[in-house]
């Protein structure tokens, strides 16, 4: 016991008189939860469009005027040919043409239907397939208007017409940070465990201290319990930074649930994540190695966690990882707890997984620390 | 009873492919200044490590202070001090805190042991508050060799601690070891500096993980079987083939500024017959005289025997 509170004030020296490490700690995750979510956001807007209207009617500027008022669409070009329009598209200047044939507005009048034609530039898949989509709409918004129009405003009554209102439950206002930073404050404190963590074991590696602290009785859980302790706790300090500081005061993020409840996930969390840290070190031999180890590791956790895509929309092959995956089990409860206000009892279920896998990665690392030396 | 005994110790890297220590079998005696003393790559580290109980060994046995390196490396791990070859303290940590840190994960306070490293620490001592990675070379072994000390450790082990020093540093160096052993302990040094050899009271020389010959500095000079010359003269590199040519030469290598040289078989007229035939390859200030040999020139000899 007395040896361990030697090791950890040792490790506390060493990390605040390490002034980039402490900045760090103190600035990353300030700057990542103010920059991030203003990037990181899914609305697609600003999809350019070209119109090319060889009909030059009512109705085709009407479509038109109709387009540009959604606030989606920036007009790029309105032209009188295709070819014309193609070049622009070509020149990645467009995203989207829609073509308005000849006799448009009079085959929508005298036949009862007319067409468009509509082309999306695919290189950009979210802007193809979220940009036609918001046309069609839009599209279809037009068609029921001007039919609603040509009925006399007596029977409009008796033609069956279903209004759709949707509610945000949750997130009234579809407001993006809300979603999104506390998914990012869960990378950041990954992050903040497992670099650091490892970073610090392979540097002793890697000086040589370690074999001297090997030949002294020190023993090996003293030694491991001086290393995660210290980055318990700073993974909890910014943690705290993130949700109580920035969280609240630049987003105006009050969790809906219990504090406690997020804090004590976080907690058996944080085990979790060192223990991963503790193994890429124990595999590395320079901290160039753990470095790499760990960004590849990193690299899968976010891509695979439901933080920018949703777990669900996933290939099977995809969602089996996602489950053996810590972040995705925290970020799922800091959105149930944040967002929802869930209970103890609706992430129960999450709480098991990242217990056993606090167990797992450390019994594994400890395991293979032994071997190693 | 010996502190410290190695009997057939082997190690062997890369799965058996390559053998970095052969056999090994010495035993360092209670209170002795035992040199181990071999070119880099003979395998010295390794001994040390295994005798340290970072390394496990691949055959044979060693014992510290009577408990296996294996078996009972806990033991072990209290009671011996180490200082590796390369300066591994906490660099971020300042003098103080290295030396009351080493102190504290052995239990004891660097009060309790202060009378056996003061003549070492009063020299960094003015320096205590600055951090180690930002001493001098010397001053770096210094505070390594306290912290090594600091648990009163029964046997020292010292991985080539006068690599990289300057000649006053390490004389002082071999000062404080000769101190520490009149404290009774049992002192392991690796180096290799073949002129430190003299320093110890035993050496082991070691060529390719394997014991060459163990005794006292004295005695494996006394045991060199031939007169030794050394021979300069004018175009030293042109002398050393000729004397190489020379049917009467056994063994001819350049050492500092001569030539040193034994014949097969030793005659009355061998230096003058030699000197005639300098003289007639038209070679200028030729100088040669007996020698006393010293431990290079044994470990050459040993060197080469084996081989």
């Amino acid at each position: 016991m007395r040896t361990l509170v030697f090791l950890l004030q040792k490790e506390f020296r060493q990390i605040f008189r390490n002034k980039g490490i402490l900045r760090l700690i103190i600035a990353m995750p300030i700057i990542q939860l103010i920059v991030m979510p203003l990037a990181a956001d899914y609305e697609v807007k600003n999809v350019n469009i070209s119109v090319v209207d060889h009909d030059h009617s009512a109705y085709s500027r009407r479509l038109t005027d109709k387009i540009m008022a959604s606030g989606y669409f920036k007009l790029n070009d309105y032209s009188h040919s295709f070819d014309q329009s193609f070049v622009e598209f070509q020149k990645d200047r467009s995203d989207l043409i829609l073509e308005i044939p000849n006799h448009f507005e009079k085959d929508l009048v005298s036949q009862n239907s007319g067409s468009l034609f509509l082309a999306a530039n695919a290189i950009n898949g979210t802007k193809a397939s979220v940009g036609s989509a918001y046309l069609s709409r839009i599209i279809a918004n037009f068609n029921s208007e001007i039919r609603l129009e040509w009925i006399a405003p007596a029977r409009a009554g008796e033609l069956p017409v279903i209004e759709v209102t949707s509610l945000n439950w949750y997130n009234p206002f579809l407001n993006y940070p809300f979603f999104m930073v506390p998914g990012i404050l869960v990378v950041l404190v990954t992050m903040v465990g497992a670099y650091m963590c490892a970073l610090n074991i392979v540097k002793e590696k890697e000086v040589g201290t370690i074999e001297q602290i090997n030949v002294t009785p020190v023993k090996k859980y003293h030694f491991i319990l001086g290393k995660l302790i210290p980055f318990w706790v700073i993974g909890l300090f910014v943690f705290s930074v993130g949700l109580l500081g920035v969280g609240r005061l630049i987003y105006g993020i009050v969790p809906a649930g219990s504090l406690w409840l997020i804090y004590a996930f976080l907690a058996v969390y944080l085990i979790a994540v060192l223990g991963i840290g503790l193994l890429i070190s124990t595999y590395s031999a320079t901290q160039q190695q753990a470095m790499s180890l760990a960004f590849f590791c990193m690299m899968i956790f976010i891509l695979i966690s439901g933080l920018f895509t949703p777990v669900d929309s996933m290939p099977a092959w995809a969602k089996v990882v996602a489950n053996f995956n810590p972040v995705t089990h925290f970020i799922q409860v800091m959105r149930m707890v944040v967002l929802k206000g869930s209970g103890f009892g609706d992430i129960k279920h999450q709480f098991m997984i990242v217990s056993a896998m606090a167990v797992f990665f450390n019994a594994w690392a400890i395991f293979n620390y032994k071997k190693t030396t | 009873m010996d502190d410290v005994v190695l009997h057939n110790l082997t190690k062997t890297y890369r799965k058996g492919a390559a053998a970095a220590v052969k056999d090994v079998s010495f035993s360092v005696r209670k209170g002795e200044l035992f040199g181990l003393i071999g070119p880099d790559g003979a395998g010295k580290t390794s001994i040390f490590r295994m005798l340290t109980t970072l390394l496990l060994p691949d055959g044979g046995s060693a014992t510290v202070n009577g408990f296996d390196v294996v078996s009972d490396y806990k033991r072990i791990r209290k009671e011996v001090g180490y200082m590796p070859g390369k300066f591994s303290l906490y660099q971020d940590l300042t003098v103080e805190e290295n030396l009351r840190f080493f102190a504290t994960v052995f239990g004891t306070t660097v009060e309790a042991n202060y009378d056996l490293i003061r003549d070492i620490y009063v020299q960094i001592e003015p320096f205590k508050t600055r951090r180690a990675g930002k001493l001098s070379g010397g001053m770096k072994q210094k505070l390594a060799l306290c912290c090594a000390l600091i648990h009163r450790p029964t046997v020292l082990f010292l991985d080539e601690p006068t690599t990289g020093v300057d000649t006053v540093s390490r004389k002082e160096f071999w000062d404080m070891l000769k101190r520490l052993k009149a404290q009774g302990i049992t002192i392991l040094v690796s180096t290799p500096y073949m002129d430190e050899a003299s320093l110890c009271e035993r050496i082991a020389l070691i060529q390719d993980g394997r014991i060459l010959s163990i005794d006292t500095p004295d005695a494996i000079i006394n045991e060199y079987p031939k007169p030794l010359y050394a021979i300069k003269a004018s175009l030293m590199s042109r002398l050393l083939k000729d004397l190489k040519a020379m049917p009467e030469t056994e063994s001819c290598y350049s050492f500092g500024e001569y030539h040193h040289l034994t014949f097969h078989r030793e005659e009355e007229d061998s230096i003058t017959g030699l000197k005639k035939h300098l003289e007639e390859k038209n070679y200028e200030d030729i100088a040669i005289k007996p020698i006393t040999p010293g431990i290079e020139d044994c470990f050459i000899r040993l060197m080469h025997a084996k081989t």
